[in-house]
């Protein structure tokens, strides 16, 4: 069994990377004073005072609903979204995060089985290579914005609420790269493999599972990791139009609601975490799959 | 009985700039336990032939006859092994697992899988190498690989496709040397296409020598030389006549262009 050469970590790139990081945390403390600045003059002008520069430092990133919240109070928010509230409360972003991941994966994995199963009707189907693909691209084109409220209110016309309404709609984004990245997986094998297969007279079916199948999981792989991010932000749009009071997305929808930006930003960087998350246990298991059929690197 | 039976095969491609007569008017037989060669420049037709007798292609005219019936019969009754230009072995599969899969598709019980493929693996020298990936191993071995993948389910014909065409000469010497103890060892009727004069006049008991345009078969030549032929036969005068009249029938193949 070959062992997987796993990358040592690259302490040359820590310097680089922390360099970007603090550049960027400059400009946003930059534009953070920049864009809460208007507020605090027009506060002063009203009230007849004069606002020194070192004051309004102070001013713009101490604001209760500052346009652009500074990295600080966004980190403090996540803090207290995070570790500051029991995880069972509506306050938490802990519990928030569990509300969409639940939808995310249920998509997910809908989205993935019906992808591998459209990918292997499509492989195996001429009439279906030539039905089915022209409406999956189809449906992608129509933004997702405009499917979701008619998800949901359909669904919930239905009697179905909660997780499934989402779930379908994640469903709707991740199924796609998994169709099209298994319907090339699933060709990849060669002319001569086939010829291979033809003369020890195999059946499609020992060809599906002994050539096609086994071909085809780096590109699976691949188009797993882009439709697991892609059915988390389905799930998100998906919690936008019910006026849903659980999830990221009603998150970011009362924050928005409300003016509380830094709920915003806590939401959008927690939905940022939770995805990075995800794409990375999906690379975990990818490696260790790989390297256990000797698929190298 | 021939094994291997063509008369008056015809192949034809269609294709955008009209028809290509890959095969034309091909009259062959092939008795057990020969060992063919297949020998011609590129066009000629040669590995069409191989194929078609594998059913891998199907000849437009004519009639083809493998192990007394008709190819795709033989196919589906796996009559043959085949050989291909590349090893082909699957990455994910150790040595041993590529050679069992063909077993595997054949239904054969995991024993007996194992004991077979212990077997081949001695027979092409592999002994020990089974749990290695084929990443791991040299061109010339996995070319061993595939051979013995071949033999595993034990056809009584082995068709091979320039299968060594990709190894330098000192692997290829080897293996030939290797492959005519196999078939001394196993009797199977052997198909072997190849472009190189010296591995066909080394290895055959008949030479078929093809020409393009269309393909067809210019000369059939049956070797003298004897069934036990060391490497160093190449250097007898009755190896040099022989592969001088074998250039000599590629060249008068090609005069008709």
């Amino acid at each position: 069994m070959p062992r997987l050469r796993l990358p040592r970590p690259d302490l040359g790139g820590i310097l680089p990377v922390s360099t970007v990081l603090l550049v960027i945390v400059a400009v946003w403390y930059a534009a953070a004073i920049g864009m809460n600045a208007r507020w605090e003059r027009d506060q002063a002008a009203r009230a007849g005072t004069q606002v020194s520069a070192m004051q309004m430092v102070g001013l713009t990133l101490t604001q209760d609903r500052p346009v652009l919240p500074a990295p600080h109070q966004v980190a403090a928010g996540l803090y207290q979204g995070l570790a500051g509230q029991k995880i069972t409360s509506p306050r938490s972003l802990v519990w928030h995060a569990w509300v969409t991941l639940s939808a995310t994966l249920a998509g997910f994995g809908i989205g993935a089985v019906a992808g591998t199963a459209l990918a292997i009707g499509i492989v195996h189907s001429r009439s279906m290579d030539q039905s089915v693909m022209p409406w999956a691209v189809a449906s992608q084109t129509v933004p997702i914005l405009a499917i979701a409220p008619m998800v949901i209110v359909v669904l919930s016309s239905m009697g179905i609420t909660g997780l499934l309404p989402k779930a379908i709609i994640a469903a709707w984004l991740s199924f796609f790269p998994v169709l099209v990245g298994m319907v090339k997986g699933l060709r990849t094998p060669d002319a001569m493999q086939m010829d291979q297969m033809r003369s020890w007279n195999a059946s499609r079916t020992q060809i599906f599972w002994h050539l096609r199948l086994p071909s085809s999981l780096p590109y699976l792989f691949a188009s797993l990791k882009v439709a697991i991010a892609a059915a988390l932000v389905g799930t998100i749009v998906g919690e936008l139009p019910a006026g849903a009071t659980a999830g990221l997305g009603a998150r970011l929808l009362s924050g928005s609601y409300y003016g509380q930006t830094v709920q915003i930003w806590a939401a959008l960087f927690t939905a940022a975490a939770l995805a990075a998350i995800l794409v990375a246990i999906v690379a975990r298991i990818e490696r260790g799959t790989l390297a256990r059929i000797g698929h190298r690197a | 009985m021939s094994v291997i039976d063509a008369q008056n095969v015809s192949l034809t491609f269609p294709t955008a700039d009209g028809p290509v007569h890959a095969l034309s008017a091909v009259n062959l037989s092939i008795e057990r336990g020969d060992f063919v060669s297949f020998i011609g420049p590129s066009g000629c037709g040669k590995t069409t032939l191989l194929r078609s007798i594998a059913a891998l292609e199907t000849p437009t005219g004519g009639s083809l006859s493998v192990a007394g019936r008709d190819p795709d019969a033989a196919r589906r009754a796996r009559a043959y092994g085949y050989v291909f230009q590349a090893p082909g072995l699957f990455p994910w599969r150790t040595i041993a697992g590529n050679i069992a899969l063909p077993l595997q598709i054949m239904g054969f019980s995991k024993s007996e899988r194992a004991e077979r493929v212990a077997r081949v693996l001695d027979l092409v020298e592999l002994g020990g190498f089974g749990n290695k990936y084929p990443w791991q191993l040299s061109g010339g071995m996995q070319q061993r690989a595939s051979i013995a993948r071949a033999l595993a389910f034990d056809a009584d014909i082995l068709l091979m496709d320039e299968p060594f065409g990709a190894l330098d000469e000192i692997v290829r010497d080897r293996l030939n040397e290797a492959l005519l103890q196999l078939w001394r060892k196993t009797g199977k009727t052997i198909g072997f296409v190849t472009h190189s004069i010296p591995e066909a006049v080394y290895l055959s008991t008949r030479i078929v020598v093809m020409s393009p345009r269309p393909g067809r078969i210019s000369r059939i030549i049956d070797s003298p030389l004897p069934a036990d032929r060391p490497l160093d036969i190449r250097d007898t005068p009755e190896f040099i006549a022989l592969a001088h009249e074998v250039r000599e029938a590629l060249r008068d193949g090609h005069g008709h262009d």
